[in-house]
């Protein structure tokens, strides 16, 4: 599957900035066979006076920058094209619950894609005991890791209401969990903790999903948001486990990548916005255009 | 600078064994089966400690008081042990002083020393592994768990070198004696350690105590440690014309007071993170003159707060793209960011074995056995063991006691629900860390007229010079409370006291003042003035300033009641207070003490700036007022009352005028008074010189003005509308007159201007200068309420031009 990909986040602020600084974190990655970034370019407006482009720990693409004269907002753009090819191979190897203690225990891999940096709790995912309990509640004796994977994101997506208005960027895990809504931050925030809680590693995944028009409609410019989901660590063999629970369903050729981190402190798409004085607007188009659609016949 | 300075002390014996003798050993009573600094297995004195304990003994018991009590007063007026500002208990400390110094051999310090670089040198090794190649962890020395699930470990630091190669180059380490007389390291401390001040200040403190002694009994100084630390600061600058500075946390950090205290003595800036801005990837001071460069920071800011783009987008303390500079290395910071992960509670249970793997030795020092709760044999030791165990979260920095987290003590849990330890290990072991409680030896401590023994621990400090680790010779032992010598004992508060190295040889005698040596003398160029100390100089001088003018409408309205006036002259003034917002219900009101206290919040941004004196006179003067609202009735107590605080606030400007230097701070400072001095004559006189104003306002006027003498003289005559203006608006002769203090304000922006481009002029001084050429060229006729009305609200405006001019 390749796609165009078409970006625009922007923020307005209501009085001018004298300053400002920078990190974008939007440009898909390129994961090898699974996930190659054909071409990317990410403009700026206005255009900074300092410019970094870098990776992070866990291998993101950042694009750090800085305006040392006065501006009314900053926006960022991007167009990308992404060739995604995730094999629909049913997941093998997958370690039963009881055992992945062991294997992680044994690992010694402090490489950015080791289960160890996506155990403990993290900036935007306490350790919870209620999501603990809910977790636990769904884990049958016997299980393999991608099981619980599998049987905890489709009860988040049964007993949580998707709402666009409910929650905030800001709003806490436990607060979405405690009146179960919230939007796919949420849903993906929730389930990391449910992992977590019973010890599966978990990560956040921030990206692009492609949307289908409702039957007979065209697609919508524009229309499309930046999505997350998340995924799980199952054993050495079987690996990472990418799941949406929002969709309840594995992660597929309609979601593109463009960064893992521990929760979404790690890879919000853009941070420094200037927050409080006279307050700022902020829009976001996103546009997923499906090129070429060879594994649609299969 | 030399260590050679000064006179050369002698070695001779310090006090002549009197008739008292050793009369304090005699009757110390050392606790059984416990180590004791002063005693020795067999009872005797350790070497050392003869000289000190000589000196006692021959002391009355009234003298030891009066020796005792200068330490002490010298600790209060230094302020350092005060906690931060705002708190209830400031004048109680933590810590209190405990004059009789730990007296350690030289041999004894040896040990210690070189020890403690031994582990300082392995801990840098460790560092450099976890952000760089991980082969601990690959290599099986390290869980992998126990640094990915870190929150020290600061993945930004991962992959970068810091510049000049090293992350380490100030450390601390608490350090007990153990039952077997050796030294064991209790905790390190090497994100951001405090306490070096407190060393520092114990030692001064302690000279005052024992001044003929100390000078005799061949201590090691302090001062060529921090000499060295202040060299090796400067050598690190990667350009020879930026500036190395402390970055703190602010005024709200228990130990701030510490920081100004050691930023005024090694004359370093003590900045926050919005004083500093990054700019091209460098890392720069806002200051009154524009950004100028910063490339070493002595970092007391724990690392995940420095940067809110790249670790706690909370953080209101940071300065954003401080990761950057670092990154490109750009800056070097003492130490680096993220070497906080080395005190993590669980990782002592690995350093024996990494010192072995990396060095092919044993540690010199031994750190307390430690026991990580994940490993399954650790467990199992741990759980059986567990009454001679403090167990506690693994991935902390602090103990187990200074957590609000569940820890169990000697098998007793503590901030749990559980009710046994075994089930509450099994189920979090993977989260837990335990430690082998130890105990401590004891030092002697003087109470009721003898010396009694209590537990003590040692604070060590070491700094990476150009030729290795130096060790302070000295630091500070904490003091427990009781007779009780574990370690955890030390968690219910003490006491602190001076550490002395005694040499059997005399010792140099190095001090922070340059010697000749240091070839042709040359006066060093003052600093440029951070933005944000100017603006609180400039504002402490506006509400100094406005206190005092709030206090001589009080002082004159008080008199008038207690006089039995009323009527619309008192009516005016208390008009006249609450456009101030003073609101004159009480005898002292609240506004007042508001205003006051506004000066001193000021004032407390910024001790690293004030004279000590400068600063007990303010907080005096805030203290007295406090107290006076208490007990202040109305009437002539209270005219009286408000005379008293008026004199204080004169005292506190007399320190500032003739004791402070002339740099930019006392311009900004001074500039704060003229101008709001300005504006409340201009405001007073726009009241009470008015044709509309009530009979008597014109003498209220130079009353308030403090005039009425030079009145008298001049005029000769009762006072009318156009001699009170003449004398309280446009006398250039008069500091109460408006005109003398735009004169002042003409003077310090010209002063402070003189090496901007020329043709270039700011708003600020544009301002001042029409301003001050208004008031010379009006006659009296012609400065009506109107036009004093529009002066006064061009003098208000200078406020904010002035900031646009120089606090960028």
């Amino acid at each position: 599957m390749i796609y165009d990909i078409r970006l625009i986040i922007a923020t307005d602020y209501a009085g001018a900035a004298s300053t400002g600084r920078h990190l974008v974190c939007v440009m898909p990655r390129d994961l090898g066979p699974e996930q190659r970034l054909v071409a990317g370019l990410l403009n700026l407006h206005p255009v900074p006076d300092q410019r970094h482009d870098r990776t992070d720990f866990f291998g993101n693409a950042l694009v750090e920058f800085a305006l040392h004269t006065p501006h009314k907002g900053v926006e960022v753009s991007v167009q990308a094209r992404v060739a995604r090819m995730v094999s629909q191979a049913p997941i093998i190897e997958a370690l039963p619950l009881a055992t992945l203690p062991y294997a992680l225990a044994g690992c010694r891999d402090m490489g950015p894609d080791s289960p160890v940096h996506f155990c403990a709790a993290s900036a935007r995912v306490p350790r919870d005991a209620a999501m603990t309990r809910y977790a636990l509640s769904l884990v049958k004796p016997g299980m393999t890791t991608a099981d619980a994977v599998l049987a905890i994101g489709h009860a988040l997506n049964t007993d949580m209401r998707f709402d666009s208005t409910a929650t905030t960027v800001d709003t806490p895990a436990e607060e979405a969990f405690a009146k179960r809504h919230g939007v796919c931050q949420d849903f993906s925030h929730i389930m990391i903790a449910c992992l977590r809680g019973i010890g599966v590693p978990a990560g956040y995944v921030s990206g692009y999903l492609r949307t289908q028009p409702p039957p007979g409609k065209p697609r919508l410019e524009g229309a499309d948001a930046m999505h997350a989901w998340v995924r799980a660590w199952c054993g050495p063999q079987a690996g990472w486990l990418a799941f949406d629970p929002t969709n309840d369903r594995i992660a597929d050729n309609s979601h593109i990548v463009v960064a893992y981190g521990r929760d979404y402190a790690d890879v919000a798409p853009i941070r420094g916005i200037l927050r409080g004085s006279g307050g700022q607007r902020s829009r976001q188009s996103v546009d997923v255009i499906p090129l070429l659609s060879g594994d649609d016949a299969n | 600078m030399s260590d050679d300075a000064g006179p050369a002390p002698q070695a001779r014996s310090v006090t002549p064994a009197s008739a008292a003798g050793r009369s304090l050993f005699d009757s110390y009573r050392p606790l059984p089966g416990v180590p004791d600094e002063l005693c020795d297995a067999t009872g005797s004195m350790r070497p050392g400690w003869a000289p000190l304990i000589d000196h006692l003994s021959s002391l009355t018991q009234k003298d030891i008081t009066e020796a005792f009590g200068r330490g002490e007063q010298h600790l209060a007026d230094a302020g350092v042990f005060f906690r931060k500002y705002g708190d209830e208990n400031a004048a109680s400390r933590d810590w209190p002083y405990s004059p009789v110094p730990v007296v350690l051999a030289q041999s004894d310090w040896d040990t210690i020393s070189d020890g403690l670089i031994q582990r300082v040198s392995l801990l840098e090794r460790i560092a450099a592994d976890l952000y760089g190649p991980n082969k601990l962890v690959a290599d099986g020395h390290l869980p992998a768990q126990i640094i990915a699930s870190n929150p020290e470990w600061l993945r930004p630091m991962v992959g970068v070198k810091p510049r000049g190669g090293h992350f380490l180059h100030f450390c601390a380490f608490e350090l007990g004696r153990g039952p077997d007389g050796r030294w064991w390291v209790l905790q390190d401390l090497t994100d951001a350690p405090s306490g070096a001040g407190f060393a520092l200040e114990n030692r001064i403190a302690t000279t005052h105590v024992f001044p003929d002694l100390y000078g005799e009994a061949n201590v090691h100084r302090l001062a060529g440690f921090f000499d060295g630390f202040r060299k090796a600061l400067r050598g690190l600058k990667g350009d020879p014309a930026s500036r190395s500075a402390i970055l703190t946390p602010g005024p709200l950090t228990d130990t701030y007071y510490e920081q100004a205290y050691i930023a005024r003595y090694l004359g370093l800036p003590l900045l926050e993170g919005g004083d500093l801005k990054v700019t091209n990837d460098r890392l720069h001071v806002r200051t009154i003159k524009g950004l100028i460069p910063i490339d070493v920071l002595w970092r007391r800011m724990d690392g995940m707060w420095s940067d809110p783009l790249e670790f706690r987008g909370d953080s209101q303390l940071g300065t954003p793209g401080l990761m950057s500079a670092i990154r490109q290395g750009h800056v070097t910071m003492v130490n680096a960011l993220g070497v906080g992960v080395l005190e993590t509670q669980a990782l002592m249970a690995f350093f024996p074995a990494i010192s072995r793997a990396l060095t092919g030795a044993d540690l010199k020092l031994p750190n307390v056995a430690t026991w990580w709760c994940g490993g399954a044999s650790e467990l199992d030791h741990v759980t059986r063991h567990a009454s001679r165990m403090m167990i506690g979260t693994a991935l902390t920095t602090r103990m187990p006691y200074e957590t609000a987290s569940p820890h169990a003590i000697g098998g007793t849990l503590f901030q749990s629900d559980a009710v046994q330890v075994g089930p509450w290990l099994a189920a979090h072991a993977p989260d837990l860390m335990a430690k082998e409680l130890v105990t401590l030896s004891t030092t002697p401590v003087y109470e009721d007229g003898q010396l009694v023994p209590r537990p003590m621990t040692l604070r060590v400090f070491l700094a990476r010079g150009p030729d290795g680790w130096q060790v302070m010779p000295g630091g500070f032992a904490r003091i427990g409370a009781g007779r009780d010598t574990s370690a955890v004992s030390m968690r219910r508060g003490g006491a602190v006291a001076d550490v002395w190295v005694v040499s059997d040889t005399p010792v140099p005698t190095p001090t922070l003042l340059a010697s000749a040596s240091d070839g042709p003398f040359r006066r060093a160029t003052p600093e440029a003035l951070p933005s944000r100390a100017a603006d609180n100089l400039f504002w402490l001088g506006r509400y100094i300033e406005r206190t005092e003018g709030q206090l001589r409408l009080l002082r004159a309205l008080h008199g008038r009641r207690s006089e039995g006036a009323s009527g619309p002259l008192l009516d005016t003034i208390t008009e006249q207070l609450a456009q101030h917002g003073v609101k004159a219900d009480a005898p002292i009101p609240e506004g007042l003490r508001r205003t006051l206290g506004a000066a001193v919040q000021a004032a407390s941004q910024i001790r690293d700036r004030f004279s000590v004196d400068g600063w007990a006179a303010l907080t005096d003067m805030e203290k007295t007022l406090t107290r006076m609202q208490a007990t202040t009735r109305a009437g002539d107590d209270a005219a009286l009352a408000t005379g008293v605080l008026l004199r204080k606030a004169a005292g506190f400007s007399g320190l500032t005028h003739d004791n402070m230097y002339r740099t930019a701070g006392w311009h900004f400072l001074t500039m704060g008074r003229a101008l709001e001095r300005a504006a409340m004559t201009t405001g007073l006189l726009a009241r009470l010189a008015d044709r509309a104003a009530p009979d008597g306002a014109l003498d209220l006027a130079i009353e308030i003005g403090d005039s009425i003498i030079v009145h008298r003289q001049r005029y000769a005559t009762t006072a009318t509308r156009d001699t009170v203006i003449d004398l309280l608006a446009l006398d250039s002769a008069n500091p109460r007159a408006v005109r003398f203090q735009l004169d002042v304000l003409l003077a310090r922006v010209t002063d402070l201007t003189a090496d901007a481009p020329l043709g270039h002029m700011t708003d600020f001084e544009r301002g001042v200068r029409t301003l001050q050429t208004a008031f010379a060229v009006h006659a009296v006729e012609t400065l009506d309420t109107t036009s004093l009305q529009s002066a006064l609200s061009e003098v208000l405006a200078l406020s904010v031009t002035l900031n646009a001019a120089f606090l960028h």
